[in-house]
């Protein structure tokens, strides 16, 4: 148990009727991790999330939160905490109330961090202001508060930012980030492709319930390879030596002008710029190109079936590690 | 395991307490029997065709007594509604019941802790209904002896135990009716509907109770255990109508119970 991953998911599937909302999904979130779990709306996310904290049956498979079985008892979240969807509280009731409701619940000793944690999410002045006043930045705040009282060794949070202005993303960022600092494992939901490129170490893509992605960012970055973009006087005849140029492959117009390529090596490249230079269509720009995390993220979800082979290739890697 | 059932149980009651619908019905609880004593003073009338009716100027003793008879129609039974149909429906209302469910207490602890809270708040109503209902009859037809039903003539404080003993007698029907209110609050998911339900199920039962050809029926209706604490309105007292109505009770109550929890649960917090 000591050892056990914060989060160990095998096999999970929740079905239903003829519908798999979550489809054989694995996951790995190990100690330290700020993990994405990545999907476009109906992917599956929050189902998953969902069975990972015990508040719906999975139809097959396991979760295991630091080896136990959330299904089975709520000893299983010891440790851990976050909400699904936006965290929600008691309109009439203030939040300071709320939260010692949440503390009454979970044993009585989050009481003491009550004030401390309102601090942390900025809302100390508002506290004893019923909840019903409150916008839903700050009730996505008081939901963070409500997760810290539990000291949580592991953070679940979906979609934490939706909603937010663009000062609440940036503070709910940073919120998530210094937590991260101080050792807590996350959890992240989110269809936010910048979110997750700038907090996450790791993500999973999920896309119609199937993990099509499960790994570090760099590694899946390094699995889109570079593409080069290419500006030249002719492009017409730029095509021409490109295609007869070994190593150059998937040659394609760029907008608004230009040529995209990738090549199998460096080497490759710099052939093709003395070619050019030779042909008589010399280079007016020739830059490396890698794909965005939105790119990579929409050719997972949205192009082809999930490649069970990438995430096998990725899990291979970091076993590796 | 007991601490988490206490727990949940005192943080339902603190919820009760805030919201508006807790004071409704017991304001409700309080109000009607201060309107009926207003109406017999300034009316001078009184109800000839119900029991104790006739003895409402006489006695003090007798005012919560017609209330109970007159209350169990619809005025208790939505009463007991207003907050059983509520009190896990509000949870799907206000979406709380993912955060409540991820925290440290098991689900048959939230569902015992919301039980008991609903029981708490009917027996409060029952107890404010029959006290207000006793304070405002002696106040305005004194604390004098009681007729019995059947005709013998019990000591003031002699009656006013009866008084209490009948409230208890009359918490059955009541404990049976929130436990149906819970049921339809934790299947429907809905306040609404299942405090309309519960209403609708308790008035359907009365009008089973007045079709012909159906009197075979009315010992085991839920409505008639309303009535049951006239057994000890009479000398000597008259068990028979209590002993029936605690199984009785039971067997609409536990039911209903007992699929309130599973229901609880097995279910699914799947909606935001």
């Amino acid at each position: 148990m000591a050892d056990s991953p914060p989060i160990e998911v095998r096999g999970l599937v929740k079905r239903y009727g003829e519908i798999a909302a979550v489809d054989d999904v694995d996951l790995t979130v190990n100690p330290g991790d700020v993990f994405g779990y990545l999907g476009p709306n109906g992917a599956g996310k929050t189902t998953s999330l969902r069975m990972m904290l015990g508040l719906i049956r999975p139809t097959g498979g396991s979760v295991r939160l630091f080896g136990r079985d959330p299904q089975i008892s709520v000893a299983a979240l010891e440790g851990v905490a976050g909400f699904v969807e936006s965290p929600t509280f008691y309109p009439y009731l203030s939040g300071r109330a709320n939260l010692e409701l949440y503390a009454a619940l979970d044993g009585g000793e989050g009481r003491r961090r009550i004030e401390q944690v309102l601090e942390t999410v900025d809302l100390r002045d508002r506290a004893k202001d019923k909840v019903k006043g409150y916008s839903h930045g700050m009730r996505q705040r008081l939901g963070i508060a409500s997760a810290l009282l539990r000291s949580p060794r592991l953070l679940l949070l979906d979609e934490p930012t939706t909603g937010l202005d663009p000062a609440g993303m940036r503070d709910m960022r940073q919120l998530i980030r210094d937590l991260a600092d101080r050792g807590i494992t996350v959890l992240l939901s989110s269809h936010l492709m910048p979110e997750v490129e700038e907090l996450c170490n790791r993500v999973a893509i999920i896309r119609s319930g199937r993990v099509a992605y499960e790994g570090s960012l760099g590694e899946l970055r390094a699995r889109a390879g570079v593409s080069y973009r290419l500006r030249t006087t002719d492009d017409a005849l730029a095509r021409r030596v490109c295609e007869s140029q070994p190593g150059i492959e998937e040659i394609e117009e760029a907008r608004p002008d230009g040529l995209l390529f990738e090549a199998s090596n460096e080497s490759a490249v710099a052939g093709l710029s003395l070619a050019l230079a030779e042909s008589g269509a010399p280079v007016l720009e020739l830059t490396p190109r890698r794909a965005t995390l939105e790119e990579l993220f929409f050719q997972l979800t949205e192009g082809g079936a999930p490649s069970r082979e990438g995430v096998a290739a990725s899990r291979e890697i970091e076993a590796v590690a | 395991m007991r601490h988490g059932v206490l727990t949940v149980y005192r943080w339902e009651l603190r919820k009760l307490r805030a919201q508006k619908r807790t004071y409704l019905g017991l304001g409700a609880a309080a109000a009607v029997p201060i309107i009926f004593v207003i109406a017999l003073v300034t009316g001078g009338g009184q109800p000839n065709d119900v029991a104790f009716g006739r003895y409402v100027h006489e006695t003090g003793l007798a005012v919560p007594l017609v209330l109970l008879l007159f209350g169990s129609i619809w005025l208790f039974p939505l009463i007991t509604a207003l907050v059983a149909g509520d009190i896990v429906a509000c949870e799907d209302r206000n979406a709380t019941l993912k955060m409540l469910l991820t925290r440290s207490v098991e689900r048959h602890q939230v569902f015992a802790g919301k039980a008991l809270a609903t029981t708490t708040y009917a027996v409060l109503a029952i107890a404010i209904a029959g006290a207000v209902a006793t304070g405002a009859g002696i106040l305005a037809s004194g604390f004098n002896p009681v007729t019995t039903l059947s005709g013998t003539v019990v000591s003031a404080p002699r009656g006013l135990f009866l008084v209490g003993a009948s409230l208890l007698v009359y918490l059955l029907p009541i404990l049976a009716i929130a436990c149906i209110g819970l049921l339809l609050s934790t299947v429907f998911r809905n306040s609404g509907a299942a405090i309309v339900g519960t209403l609708m199920f308790s008035l359907l039962l009365q009008l089973v109770a007045i079709l012909p050809g159906l009197g075979g029926l009315h010992p085991y209706l839920l409505s008639t255990q309303f009535s049951a604490w006239q057994g000890l309105l009479r000398t000597p007292t008259d068990w028979d109508p209590i002993l029936r109505s605690i199984w009785v009770c039971a067997a609409y109550g536990i039911p209903a119970l007992t699929g309130a929890a599973l229901v609880f649960l097995r279910r699914d917090v799947a909606e935001s």
